[in-house]
């Protein structure tokens, strides 16, 4: 590799490939000479299986600039879904708060 | 002299610990005698470019062999072996020089050889080419095209990539070309003037070739960081050099 500008994260989710969805184990994001946008460098994305033959890969190249806006985007998503999570956590611990004690209930049935 | 007429084939060799791996070889028509190159690929793998490149000089009268470095990643499109080795954090330095050191010895058990190998890499391929030529003194020539990683950090050392190879400037055992682009940012034109520093300090015979007006990736004729000027350019000072050096 001529760049050091390669940052790989553990993934866990499902990518497609063609027709083929396949799981996943790393996201590779780098910095790299472009293989097929025209561009000289680009911000390349790999959603990879290490255990799986090599084409089972999901791949990006995209500008600096097309790479800022998905981290943006991305990290408005990542921030909302955590809300989203905080309150349904919050709500079934309402729920289970709320919700009779399993003996108490048991005693009202006899 | 040019040979339009040659043969090609894919072929096994042994390659480090004796693992057979593949390789191209491209061999002009005649008796010869001729010099053999050694083509070193990059990062973008074994690909159609480093197939074509390895003819280019069967044309102008080598035997040319590039083996695949990244064959025990496993088989498919080039781009997708590439991307595995970047995800596996490339292939160790020791595996490459033990897969080109067999790559070296086939060249110099064929018929017709004269004697002389010339080692040829670009990018990752340059660095490997120079590593090469530091650690084994079986080649006679060696050409490190626009060379990325040559200086390292030290925290961009592992366990694949233990040395920065500029720390073995002083066992280099052949005359080196460079050719490099002033745009380039790996090598960055500062990085370059550390190499040839370090050439220098050692007494090493070296040509290093610097270009205005481009950076990386100077002879990639399919992407847009090819320069028509500096690549004719570059490609004359490549022949002339091996014509220089592995010439018997």
């Amino acid at each position: 590799m001529c760049t050091s500008i390669v940052e790989i994260a553990p993934a866990s989710g499902m990518a497609k490939r063609e027709d083929e969805w396949f799981p996943l184990t790393h996201s590779v994001v780098a910095y790299d000479h472009a293989r097929h946008a025209l561009l000289y460098d680009a911000i390349t994305i790999d959603f990879v299986n290490s255990g799986l033959p090599p084409g089972a890969r999901a791949a990006v190249e995209l500008t600096l600039e097309s790479a800022k806006a998905l981290a943006a985007a991305l990290a408005k998503a990542i921030a909302e879904a955590e809300i989203e999570e905080d309150e349904r956590a919050q709500g079934l611990e309402r729920t289970r708060r709320a919700a009779p004690a399993p003996e108490a209930a048991a005693l009202v049935a006899a | 002299m040019t040979y339009r007429g040659m043969t090609v084939e894919e072929i096994k060799i042994a390659g480090d610990k004796g693992t057979p791996i593949s390789a191209y070889v491209a061999r002009p028509s005649g008796p010869g005698p001729f010099p053999g190159v050694v083509l070193i690929h990059h990062l973008p793998a074994w690909s159609e470019l480093y197939c074509e490149m390895t003819r280019k000089f069967a044309h102008h009268g080598y035997i040319a062999i590039c083996a695949n470095l990244y064959e025990r990643v496993g088989q498919g499109n080039p781009d997708d072996i590439g991307a595995k080795v970047r995800a596996e954090g490339g292939v160790p330095d020791a595996q490459v020089i033990g897969d080109t050191e067999g790559a070296v010895k086939w060249m110099r058990a064929q018929p017709g050889h004269n004697g002389k190998v010339g080692v040829f890499g670009s990018c990752s391929g340059g660095r490997h080419a120079f590593l090469y030529a530091c650690h084994k003194k079986d080649v006679d020539a060696c050409v490190e095209l626009w060379g990325g990683r040559v200086v390292m950090a030290k925290e961009e050392l592992n366990a694949k990539t233990p040395t920065s190879p500029i720390e073995l400037t002083k066992t280099l055992s052949c005359p080196l070309l460079g050719i490099f682009g002033n745009e380039d940012r790996a090598p960055s034109p500062e990085q370059v003037n550390q190499h040839e520093a370090e050439l220098k300090k050692h007494g090493k015979a070296h040509e290093f070739y610097r270009y205005d007006g481009a950076g990386h990736g100077i002879f990639y004729y399919h992407r847009p960081m090819y320069r028509v000027e500096q690549a004719l350019d570059g490609w004359n000072k490549v022949f002339a050099f091996f014509g220089k050096h592995l010439a018997r």
